[in-house]
């Protein structure tokens, strides 16, 4: 009972959040906002009871990838006098598009409103041990090549950050 | 869930947080008092016996202080900050096991407010949010020094934490659980993690040295070149909040250095003399502390013997040496672990 | 050039070697410096309760000194204001009235006699330069004030009082050295 008051309690707050990640006009506070939309999503991962995965949430989005976003806004201080002018035309064209995905959107979904939840469900799986044999028995070879995938970014990004050889 | 479940964990959450701050006040005063002792002085010893009075007389002053808020800051987050820092400062407290347990009336208490099944990642979450307080009032100070402070703590801690992380799932490789009190309970005896993890617990707690902001690793609030970094248009109990969450950073600290390495509230051989189940959960409470008094103190020793390092030097420290250093220390685990795998192969 | 001490040390730029650049031993013999300190004795001096002792001729606050009948000794000779380095003195001179004998030895008395305690160093020139022993430096200190007017001392607090118990002793300051000198009266200044 109180997971329901819970998640409808946290589902109002991500998507007010999110909207004012959009609707805010200074960038640094759509950062903030969207920071507390991250803790909103891992509180919905605890409600389904997959605590890893709402901890590393936290770790990797909130307290990793979000702060090198803040970091890279601050530098650039933006603000009203440098913000790019955009045409009247620009935004309404912009308002039309995000209106059809919107609908089309609206459309796949009623289209899906019987949809079954999948029967397999294990409550337990979100728990580190079900998750750890999972991954390293069942999907062991996405795991792998998601890792190989991590480090060509990251010697890719060694690459681009040395210093060019004379 | 009974109601008297729910009122201890209440009571133990707020002694937690009680003896908390008692602590990071009583930090500041022992601070200045060893800063005073390693340098020939004798520190504040005025107010009271001794200067035991002195973090009151401290407190009143900073609430007395004039509360200054700059008019071209950001007034919402300038406020919000200084209380964000404090906030995720406390919230690490929980996961710690105190204590063993202790047994009223047949009932059996455990000193640990939670014990999570991911207490590690728990504490490491936290602390890497930690650094938004510092960030968000940086910024919202609307000051050229706040603001480059700001960005060294960030910077600063991001890079350190992935020299934490890696040491620390050393850690967990040779344990097998995220569970802090698991940790804690398995190094009974003389079974410390230190011993098995040296080069580990070396890493993790010169990297806890940059997370808290510490010296040497003071950069973003060094005065020589930032006047105050993040907190130079903090004034009053703001400021008092950010120095406080500093002195709550480094117990918190010491704590989590004495559970995941130093045996927690294990200490070897007294299982021979006291057999008396709640007296040991006393004793190990005592302990503990003793273990995280001693870091304090290691925390203070060593901001007053080493100067702080030049920007450069505590990246090239970071990336350079500390993180290939604890990916050796995870590569020399793991082999330790499979050497019987590994003597196999080459035999056959 | 000759070395002033033999502690110094020729500092030479090169590569560290690998025990060097391990940096833990030399940050664990720092902080055993460190640790040493420790416990060494503390040489703080508790102000109000404790003072430092003062030293024999230490030179502090002047004052201007009566004869064994209360007269005022000071003759505003103007010596002491020529020997003075930092030009701290200055007076009025007056002469003596008949009926003033008693207040004045002699028959020029100086009228307003004003020193200026943030000129003055407390070398003691002016007790040297003086020729009648009017002048002389005690181990009184000079208050703090937080006027800068208000440290121009003028006869009011330097000439001590007529009563035997408000006199100011200056005997410290009397060196055997000085007593042996003022024995020769061949010496125009002890005339
Ligand atoms: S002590 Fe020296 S500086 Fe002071 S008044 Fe006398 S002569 Fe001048
Ligand atoms: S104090 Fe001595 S030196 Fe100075 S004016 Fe008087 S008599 Fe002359």
């Amino acid at each position: 009972m109180i997971t329901t008051y819970l998640f409808y309690f946290l589902s109002f707050l991500a998507i007010m959040f999110g909207l004012m990640v959009v609707l805010s006009k200074n960038p640094i506070h759509s950062v903030l906002y969207l920071v507390l939309c991250f803790f909103t999503i891992a509180g919905h991962y605890v409600l389904l009871n997959a605590q890893f995965l709402a901890v590393v949430h936290v770790i990797v989005y909130s307290g990793a990838i979000m702060v090198l976003f803040l970091f890279v806004i601050m530098l650039l201080n933006l603000n009203k006098e440098t913000e790019p002018h955009k045409s009247i035309w620009l935004k309404a064209s912009a308002a039309v598009a995000a209106g059809s995905l919107l609908l089309v959107m609206v459309a796949s979904l009623k289209g899906a409103s019987t949809i079954q939840s999948v029967n397999t469900f294990n409550p337990n799986i979100g728990l580190i041990e079900n998750l750890g044999t999972t991954l390293f028995k069942d999907f062991l070879l996405p795991f792998e090549v998601s890792s190989i995938l991590l480090l060509a970014a990251m010697v890719g990004a060694v690459m681009l950050g040395k210093k060019s050889i004379k | 869930m009974t109601l008297g479940y729910v009122i201890y964990k209440l009571i133990l959450a707020v002694i937690v947080f009680t003896v908390t701050l008692l602590i990071a006040m009583y930090s500041t005063y022992a601070e200045r008092k060893v800063a005073g002792f390693l340098q020939d002085r004798l520190g504040p010893n005025r107010a009271g016996w001794f200067g035991i009075l002195q973090p009151v007389a401290d407190a009143v002053k900073l609430f007395m202080k004039e509360e200054m808020i700059p008019s071209v800051s950001n007034k919402t987050l300038f406020i919000i900050a200084p209380g964000l820092s404090l906030l995720t400062a406390c919230m690490t407290g929980v996961v710690i096991p105190w204590g063993t347990s202790l047994t009223i009336f047949g009932t059996s208490y455990s000193l640990q407010v939670t014990d999570l099944n991911i207490g590690i990642l728990y504490l490491f979450g936290v602390v890497s949010i930690g650094v938004y307080g510092i960030m968000i009032g940086g910024w919202a100070s609307n000051n050229k020094y706040s603001l480059l402070g700001a960005m060294r703590a960030s910077s600063q801690m991001i890079s350190y934490e992935v020299a934490m992380g890696i040491s620390i799932i050393a850690l967990i490789m040779t344990t097998g659980t995220l569970s802090v009190g698991q940790i804690a309970a398995q190094q009974h005896g003389w079974h410390w993690n230190i011993l098995v993890q040296p080069l580990g617990c070396l890493i993790f707690i010169i990297c806890a040295f940059a997370e808290t902001n510490r010296a040497p690793f003071d950069l973003p609030e060094c005065e020589q070149e930032l006047v105050g970094g993040y907190h130079t248009e903090y004034s009053s109990m703001k400021m008092g909040f950010y120095l406080f969450a500093e002195y709550i950073n480094m117990f918190v600290s010491s704590a989590v250095i004495s559970t995941f390495y130093f045996g927690g509230y294990n200490m070897p051989f007294i299982g021979r003399f006291v057999h008396d189940g709640n007296l040991l959960a006393i004793l190990g409470v005592v302990f503990l502390f003793a273990k995280i008094f001693f870091g304090i103190f290691f925390f203070m020793w060593v901001r007053w013997t080493i100067p702080r390092f030049r920007y450069d030097q505590l990246m090239n420290l970071g990336w350079k040496t500390l993180i290939p250093l604890s990916i050796l220390n995870l590569v020399l685990t793991g082999a330790w672990m499979m050497r019987h795998e590994i003597i196999s192969v080459f035999i056959k | 050039m000759q070395p002033l001490t033999n502690r110094s040390k020729i500092v030479v730029k090169k590569e560290m070697s690998l025990y060097e650049r391990i940096y833990l031993p030399a940050i664990f013999s720092g902080m055993m410096i460190t640790m040493s300190h420790f416990f060494k004795k503390k040489p703080t001096i508790q102000y109000p309760e404790q003072t430092r002792p003062f030293s024999a001729v230490y030179r502090g606050q002047h004052v201007l000194k009566r004869d064994d009948n209360g007269a005022e000794r000071c003759t505003a000779c103007g010596l002491c204001a020529v020997a003075c380095p930092a030009e701290a003195i200055t007076m009025v001179a007056a002469e003596r009235k008949r009926g003033e004998e008693k207040l004045y030895r002699e028959e020029k008395y100086a009228a307003v006699y004003e020193i200026n305690m943030l000129r003055c160093i407390f070398c003691g020139d002016c007790e040297d330069a003086c020729p009648k022993e009017a002048i002389f430096l005690t181990d009184r200190k000079v208050d703090s004030e937080v006027k800068r007017n208000l440290f121009t001392y003028g006869k009011d607090i330097l000439v001590e009082g007529v009563e035997k118990d408000k006199r100011v002793d200056v005997s410290k300051r009397q060196t055997p050295e000085v007593l042996e000198f003022k024995k020769h009266k061949e010496f125009e200044h002890n005339r």
